[in-house]
């Protein structure tokens, strides 16, 4: 029942009165303004949510990823380089956290060299040192232990555990993620803020119209709920605009191709694509609620 | 209906009267005249709560004004049918429309009531006029419809302020009459004028008191009006 009441409220709400229609009559300058401002204001969100969404993606796989990799380098003289490895990965066999360690093959080391040396570098002769790839178990390991026992049985093993230039990157994207979330908050504040000015213009514009109705009877709700109403499918609609202009937009990037993975991630993709009608919703939300806030406030200075 | 008990109303620091204290019995007739400025739209306007007393009790259908909350006045307006001296309608609205705008603001559809509206276009002789638009109507044709949106509701209590305020002789007969009217079927009705000729009319069809604002106080006329 109360259900019933609740849907037939909403309805009520969207389909309108047309009698409180036509004693409001519309002012085109403020209607306009009010599609105009939501439609910016959700094509800029679109890019704030975009940008969060690849950034947080970023962040994300940054810090798994990485953080389940390391590397360990050995250098040595050639004639060293097979013992010190062989001891090195009977470290690696005994050390908690390692799930696997592999020692990488001349050709994928040629392959990491290329960009720098050409394809026919002779890797036998050359004091290269040798690379160890170590994928960690779920909890991670101790990379200060692991260094401990390598000093003494393979000197000449260096771990990188990537954490050195992982974190900061990491923290960036997180950072930058934070940013555009903090964005998407603002805009909808500044959209708050236009409505709020539309909407007392709108308000003052029609004082004479509100001070009759009110005098002929009308309560605040019925009064407030005519500019309420408007403003709202106005931003809604607004937005609803602006946010398919700017996925539009998103999508017409030039695709970067594999090179740029985070240009290529600034994106929409699985369940990040639900926020993108929110964009509206939450528009005609902030409506609702700025008109509703001026409608009072106006109506509050008449008896 | 409408009690006051030693009301007082003053705009900033000048007093327009005090100690005013009288009770509008159902069915009962009043004129209220005075001086142009002596307060007699003020007092209209305490009557329907759009001012409230600086001093007093005055109560609206047995509540105080004070303790009315906003819906609470919205529900009182539905039952104190108002003619403004300006007659206060909304000018982009066809007349029809703006005679409607009590049911409308309501919530009563005013599709339902079409043959109520018609009856009353009727009524103060504005039908063929339901269409135009306010600043098309003659002064009188105005006030005749300013009286059919007070009415419309049915209200219990009508005031009037200066209802014959710009129309020649004939027309404020009519518009008496149909005061008048309206007095028989028993509602309470008030009207504010400075028109003693209409005064005396009204004497001769319905037992009306007078009451008169001089001196900031309110007063019962002589017998010489
Ligand atoms: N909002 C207001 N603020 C200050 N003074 C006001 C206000 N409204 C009316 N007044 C003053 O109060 C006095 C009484 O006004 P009111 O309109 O009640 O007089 P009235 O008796 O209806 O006059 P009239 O016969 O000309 O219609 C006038 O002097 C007027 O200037
Ligand atoms: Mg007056």
């Amino acid at each position: 029942m109360s259900r019933r009441l609740q849907i037939g409220r909403i309805t009520g709400f969207i389909i309108g009165d047309a009698q409180a229609e036509r004693a409001v009559p519309p002012t085109g300058f403020t209607a306009r303004l009010t599609v105009f401002a939501a439609a910016v204001m959700a094509f800029l969100a679109v890019f704030a949510l975009a940008l969060s969404v690849a950034s947080s993606g970023l962040a994300e796989r940054w810090s798994q990823e990485l953080a389940q990799s390391a590397t360990l380098r050995i250098s040595a003289p050639i004639g060293q380089m097979q013992a010190q490895t062989d001891a090195a990965l009977r470290v690696l066999e005994t050390t908690p956290g390692v799930a696997s360690a592999r020692v990488l093959s001349d050709d994928e080391q040629r392959k990491l060299l290329e960009p720098w040396f050409g394809p026919d570098i002779p890797l036998e002769s050359l004091p290269i040192p040798q690379l160890i790839e170590i994928v960690e178990t779920e909890d991670g390991l101790d990379a200060e232990a692991l260094r401990t026992r390598l000093v003494g049985e393979a000197p000449g093993a260096v771990l990188d555990d990537h954490s050195r230039w992982r974190k900061p990157l990491a923290a960036a994207a997180g950072r930058l993620s934070l940013l555009g979330w903090l964005s998407i908050g603002l805009i909808f504040l500044v959209m708050g803020a236009m409505i709020t000015l539309a909407a007392n213009a709108a308000l003052a514009a029609n004082a004479k119209v509100i001070s009759v109705m009110r005098l002929v009877g009308a309560k605040d709700s019925y009064i407030a709920n005519a500019f309420v109403r408007r403003f709202t499918l106005r931003a809604l609609a607004g937005a609803a605009l602006g946010t398919v202009l700017g996925l539009v937009a998103v999508l017409l990037l030039p695709s970067p191709g594999d090179d740029a993975a985070f240009l290529s991630g600034l994106g929409f993709h699985g369940v990040s694509w639900l926020w993108l009608p929110v964009i509206p919703v939450v528009a005609g939300l902030v409506a609702f609620v700025a008109t509703r806030a001026a409608a009072r406030r106006t109506l509050k200075e008449l008896r | 209906m409408i009690e006051l008990e030693q009301v007082a109303y003053s705009y900033g620091d000048s007093e327009l009267f005090s100690d005013v204290s009288l009770t509008l019995q159902p069915g009962s007739f009043h004129f209220l005249t005075g001086p142009s400025g002596s307060g007699k739209t003020t007092f209209l306007k305490l009557c329907y709560g759009e001012l409230l007393p600086t001093a007093g009790h005055l109560r609206l259908f047995g509540s105080d004004v004070r303790a009315l909350t906003r819906d609470g006045i919205a529900e009182m307006r539905r039952r104190v049918g108002v003619v403004h001296q300006d007659c206060g309608f909304l000018d982009h609205l066809p007349i029809a429309d703006n005679i409607a705008l009590p049911l409308s603001v309501a919530g009563q559809s005013p599709a339902s009531e079409q043959e109520n509206l018609a009856e009353l276009l009727n009524w103060v002789g504005l039908r063929a006029r339901a269409g135009a638009l306010p600043p098309e109507l003659s002064g009188g044709e105005r006030q005749r419809a300013a009286l059919a949106r007070a009415v419309i509701m049915s209200p219990d209590v009508i005031l009037a302020d200066e209802p014959t305020g710009n129309i020649d002789w004939e027309m404020s007969q009519r518009l008496l009459q149909l005061l008048v009217e309206l007095n028989k079927m028993g509602k309470t009705v008030m009207i504010a004028t400075h028109d003693l000729g209409l005064i005396r009319a009204a004497k001769a069809q319905v037992s009306a008191r007078v009451l008169r604002i001089s001196d900031r106080r309110l007063q019962l006329a002589g017998a010489d009006l």
